[in-house]
């Protein structure tokens, strides 16, 4: 996310805003090819297909070109451009499934995140302890494709605003901070979404390199 | 600390947002149990993995258009204005 159009100080932010006002196509053209990247993964958080999420994408646009005039700089231009985004993605996926409001946690939020069968139980020499300890996961390449498709299909069956959190942190590498205020959310509520979706790619990942099934298999 | 515990809170751990008698706490608990040891590392690298996936781009149609629209926004909006 550290691309040539990454805006974080205020005076380039300013400028940027002034070329694209100003019709400087070159300036928006970088912005696109920038910041396309992760408006696309977070439409896909939204919505269920690529295409839908690159029609979002699309729509983001038209939409920041309609509104640039009226943009006065309160939020980040970055900030603000997610806004229009996450409406556009929320229009688009409330065919799809309901949306659920970020700022309170839901069923999907709690219990534990890992198998309590995996732990021992009152009556055994270690309440709480591992019955058996994970198991190594054997060397592999840093991302194979296979690697690759596990962690996306995790991804996929994660509840929404798990994999919107998820995203924005560990594949747009945001801080806590700013996935707080883009989303409206607390610091303790981010966490506890991003462990919990976290766990669940790892217990994906740990089903393909152990060949043991997922909890949601199991149940 | 229990195992079951612990495995819950690796997030808050990783994020520097431990309070510091539960930070130490889980600090024993990891250096004694090569269980959570394992845990951890592999949660980490599941953060590892989520990072490496690779970047998606838009279409060069799609590209196009955007690129387009922006063209007809210049004309119609009167660029910078008076």
């Amino acid at each position: 996310m550290t691309g040539t159009t990454d805006v974080r100080d205020r005076a380039d932010e300013d400028d940027l805003v002034a070329r694209l006002r100003a019709g400087d196509e070159q300036t928006f053209a970088a912005l696109v090819d920038g910041w396309s990247g992760w408006m696309l993964r977070l439409a896909r958080a939204h919505v269920p297909t690529p295409s839908a999420a690159e029609e979002v994408v699309q729509d983001t646009w038209l939409a920041v070109l309609e509104g640039l005039d009226r943009f006065r700089g309160e939020a980040s231009l970055r900030t603000w451009v997610y806004r229009i985004l996450q409406n556009q993605a929320k229009r688009r996926g409330v065919r799809e499934r309901r949306t659920v409001p970020f700022a309170s946690l839901t069923p999907d939020d709690q219990g534990p995140t890992v198998d309590p069968e995996r732990f021992q139980g009152p009556s055994e020499p270690h309440p709480g302890g591992w019955r058996r300890f994970p198991e190594e996961w054997p060397e592999h390449a840093a991302l194979s494709r296979e690697v690759h498709e596990v962690v996306t299909t995790a991804l996929t069956v994660l509840p929404t605003r798990q994999r919107v959190v998820v995203t924005l942190r560990d594949l747009d590498g945001h801080t806590a901070d700013e996935v707080c205020d883009l989303l409206g959310i607390t610091v303790g509520n981010q966490r506890v979404l991003l462990h919990r979706g976290r766990a669940v790619v790892r217990d994906h990942l740990e089903r393909y390199f152990t060949g043991t099934p997922t909890r949601s298999e199991v149940s | 600390m229990t195992c079951s515990e612990f495995v819950e809170l690796v997030t808050a751990y990783l994020e520097g947002t431990l309070p510091a008698d539960q930070r130490a706490a889980f600090d024993e608990h990891l250096a004694l149990c090569p269980g959570c040891e394992t845990y951890l590392e592999q949660f980490q690298e599941t953060i590892d993995l989520l990072g490496e996936l690779p970047e998606e781009s838009l279409s060069t149609p799609g590209r196009e258009r955007l690129l387009e629209a922006f063209a007809q926004w210049r004309r119609t909006s009167g660029g910078d204005g008076p």
